[in-house]
C-alpha cells in the first residue's frame, strides 16, 4: 500500500515517470545483452568501417566489430559501475554523517574537516592518479569512485542527525535506556535515509560520467567494453567514421539524463516541501 | 567592506587552514608510491628504461634503503624545496614540465569561466522574470541537458559539426602550426582555435549557473524589500539591477568557486579531445607514458590552484556582501 502511494505521487511528475521507464529499458538491455546483441562484441571479421545499415544498425569499427553489440555490452559496465560506486558512497557517507552528527564535538569537527578536504581536492585527478598507479580493474574503479564521492551524502545525513537527535522520540528512547548504536540504527537512521537516497541517485549518474571519463583517458578495465572506451576509440577515427562517436555518447547522455530526472522525481515525493511552485 | 587589517589576517588564517590539506596530498602521494604494485622506484621515475646510475641516484635521493619515516621526511623536504621529482620522459624537472603547460590551460579556463558566469547570469535572470513561461521552460530544459551531456562527447560532437561537417573552425591545437602570423591575424587564429574547446568546457557550468541564478532570483523576489521597491513605484529594470541582482549573486559566486575543481576535470577531457597543449593534455600523455612523477606533481599543483581560487572567490564574496564579516570563527 505504501509503495502504491509512493508510485501514485511519483507519477505526477511526467518527466520522472518517463525516465523511470527509460531506466528500466536500459536495465533490461544490460541484462539481456548476450541475447540481444546481433554479433559477438569482441568478434573480428565483419567488414571494417561500415556505416550504419541493415545488419549493422550502428555500423562497424576499425576491426570490423559491430558497434550496436558493443554499445549494448557497454550498458552493463556503465550501469554496474554507477550503481555499485554510488552504493559505496552511500555506505561511507552515511557512516561518516551518522557518527559526525550523533557524537558532535571533536569527532564531528574532525570528520567534517575531512569531508571538506575531499570536497575541495580535484577528485577526478585523484581518481586518475590512483587508477593509473594501482592498475585498471573494474573493482578498483568502482571503489575509487565510491571512496571519493561520499561528502554530499555525509553532509545530508549529518544534517538529519542534528535535527533529530534532540527530538522527543529520541529523548524517550534514551530515557528507556537504549544504547547509542540502537538509537542510531533504529530511531534516527530511518529518518536520515530518504534524503540520502535522493543524493545517491544523482551520484549514480555522476559515477557513470566519471567512469566514462576514466575510460576515455585509457584508464578503463581493458577486459570489458565501456562507453568511455568506445568514445576514446572513436576519437582518432571521428573524421571518417563519426557513427563510432555518435551512438555510445547518445546512449550515455540518455541514461544520465534519465537518472537525473528520476532523482528529481524521487526528491519531489520525499521532500515535498522543497518543491517550488 | 571589512577593515584591511582583518582581511589580511583572514587571508593568512585561510592559508594556514589549507596547509593540512596540502600535507595530506603530499602524504597521500607518498603512500601511493609505496602501495603501487612493484618497486617504489618505478613509481618515482615512471616506467622507462632509465640508466642504472640514474636509478641509483634516485634511490639515495629518496632514501629508499632507509626506514619509512625517514623516506617520508625526505619526500616532504624535497617538495618544500620545489623539487617535485624529475620526468624522465621529458628530461626536465616535473615542476618545469607542469609550469610550462599552465598558461595554455588558463587560456582555456579563464574564457570558459567568464563566459559561463556571464551566460549563466543573463539566462538565469531572464528565466526568473517569468517563471514557468515558455522561455523559462526552454532555458531550464537546456540547462538540464547541458548538465547531463558527457563533456568529452559534447566536445566531439561540436568538433564533428563545426570542424568536420561545416569546416568553420579548426579542430585541433591552440594555433595554426607553421603559420607565421602577426598582430590581429595571430589573435584571430588563436580565437578560432579557442572557440570550440571553451564552448565544450563551459556548457556544463552555464547550465549549473543558470539553475542557481534562477532559483536565487526567485527567492529574492519574495523578500519584503522587493515589495517595498515595487510599492515605491520603481521600474522593473531598477528593481532587478539595484535590488535583486546584488543579493541574488551571492550563491552563484559560491557555486562558481566550488566548480573550479570540476573545471579542471573538464579541461583534462576537453584538452584531450581538441589536442590543447595544457595540463590536461599533459596528464593524458603521462598516463599513456606511465610518467608517474608528472601525474603526482599535477595532482599537487592543481590542488594548490583550487585552494587559491577558492580563497580568491571568498574574497570576492567579502567584497560583494558587506554584511559578511570574517570573524574568528
Amino acid at each position: 500500500m505504501r509503495f502504491y502511494q509512493f508510485w501514485l505521487r511519483f507519477r505526477k511528475n511526467r518527466a520522472a515517470e518517463i525516465s523511470f521507464y527509460c531506466i528500466l529499458v536500459f536495465v533490461s538491455l544490460a541484462l539481456l545483452a548476450p541475447w540481444l546483441s546481433p554479433y559477438d562484441p569482441f568478434a573480428l571479421g565483419q567488414r571494417p568501417f561500415l556505416p550504419p545499415q541493415s545488419g549493422h544498425l550502428m555500423g562497424t569499427d576499425d576491426l570490423g566489430r559491430d558497434t550496436l553489440s558493443r554499445v549494448l555490452y557497454g550498458t552493463r559496465v556503465s550501469l554496474m559501475v554507477g550503481v555499485l560506486a554510488a552504493a559505496t558512497s552511500l555506505i561511507i557517507g552515511t557512516a561518516v554523517g551518522s557518527v559526525s552528527g550523533y557524537s558532535g564535538g571533536f569527532v564531528d569537527e574532525l570528520l567534517m574537516r575531512a569531508t571538506e578536504y575531499v570536497l575541495v581536492i580535484p577528485r577526478f585527478f585523484l581518481a586518475l592518479l590512483i587508477v593509473a598507479m594501482m592498475g585498471t580493474g573494474i573493482t578498483k574503479i568502482v571503489l575509487v569512485i565510491g571512496f571519493l564521492d561520499w561528502p554530499e551524502i555525509a553532509r545530508v545525513v549529518r544534517a538529519q542527525f542534528l535535527t533529530f537527535k534532540e527530538r522527543e522520540f529520541v529523548l524517550a528512547a534514551r530515557a528507556m535506556g537504549l544504547k547509542n548504536w540502537e538509537i542510531i540504527f533504529t530511531e534516527i537512521l530511518p529518518n536520515a535515509i530518504p534524503p540520502a537516497i535522493v543524493v545517491g541517485s544523482f551520484l549514480v549518474a555522476r559515477a557513470i560520467l566519471l567512469e566514462a571519463g576514466l575510460s576515455f583517458l585509457g584508464l578503463g578495465d581493458p577486459e570489458l567494453i565501456s562507453w568511455g572506451m568506445l568514445l576514446s576509440d572513436a576519437q582518432e577515427r571521428i573524421w571518417f567514421s563519426m557513427w563510432l562517436a555518435i551512438f555510445p555518447g547518445l546512449a550515455m547522455s540518455l541514461l544520465v539524463l534519465s537518472i537525473n530526472l528520476f532523482g528529481d522525481g524521487i526528491n519531489d515525493v520525499l521532500n515535498p516541501r522543497l518543491k517550488e511552485k | 567592506m571589512a577593515k584591511d587589517g582583518s582581511v589580511k589576517s583572514y587571508i593568512l588564517r585561510r592559508l594556514l587552514h589549507a596547509l593540512p590539506l596540502l600535507l595530506c596530498v603530499v602524504v597521500f602521494n607518498f603512500t601511493l608510491i609505496h602501495m603501487a604494485p612493484g618497486d617504489p622506484i618505478q613509481s618515482l621515475i615512471g616506467e622507462f628504461p632509465a640508466p642504472e646510475a640514474y636509478v641509483e641516484a634516485m634511490r639515495s635521493a629518496f632514501g629508499l634503503d632507509k626506514p619509512l619515516y625517514v623516506q617520508l621526511w625526505l619526500y616532504i623536504t624535497n617538495i618544500l624545496k620545489g623539487d617535485l621529482g624529475f620526468s624522465f620522459y621529458y628530461r626536465q624537472p616535473v615542476l618545469a614540465v607542469i609550469v610550462e603547460r599552465v598558461p595554455a590551460t588558463l587560456q582555456l579556463m579563464i574564457p570558459a569561466v567568464l563566459f559561463s558566469a556571464l551566460a549563466g547570469l543573463l539566462l538565469g535572470i531572464f528565466s526568473a522574470r517569468k517563471p514557468y513561461s515558455l522561455s523559462d521552460n526552454a532555458i531550464s530544459s537546456f540547462a538540464l541537458l547541458g548538465y547531463c551531456l558527457p563533456i568529452f562527447w559534447l566536445g566531439q560532437m561540436l568538433m564533428l559539426i563545426f570542424s568536420i561537417k561545416l569546416g568553420w573552425l579548426p579542430s585541433q591545437g591552440i594555433k595554426t602550426l607553421g603559420a607565421e602570423l602577426e598582430g590581429f591575424k595571430a589573435f584571430a587564429d588563436r580565437l578560432s582555435h579557442l572557440f570550440l574547446p571553451a564552448l565544450a568546457l563551459s556548457i556544463r557550468h552555464v547550465a549549473i549557473n543558470v539553475r542557481i541564478m534562477r532559483s536565487s532570483m526567485l527567492e529574492v523576489s519574495y523578500e519584503d524589500y522587493i515589495t517595498l521597491a515595487r510599492s515605491k513605484g520603481l521600474d522593473e529594470k531598477t528593481i532587478v539591477a539595484r535590488h535583486m541582482l546584488p543579493n541574488a549573486l551571492l550563491p552563484v559566486v559560491t557555486i562558481i568557486g566550488l566548480d573550479i575543481g570540476f573545471l579542471f576535470t573538464g579541461s583534462v577531457l576537453v584538452e584531450t579531445v581538441f589536442g590543447w597543449p595544457g595540463i590536461g593534455r599533459l596528464m593524458y600523455e603521462s598516463i599513456l607514458k606511465r610518467d608517474y612523477p608528472v601525474l603526482m606533481g599535477t595532482f599537487l599543483i592543481t590542488t594548490v590552484l583550487v585552494v587559491l581560487t577558492n580563497l580568491i572567490v571568498d574574497l570576492i564574496y567579502l567584497w560583494l556582501d558587506p554584511r559578511v564579516k570574517y570573524g574568528r570563527k
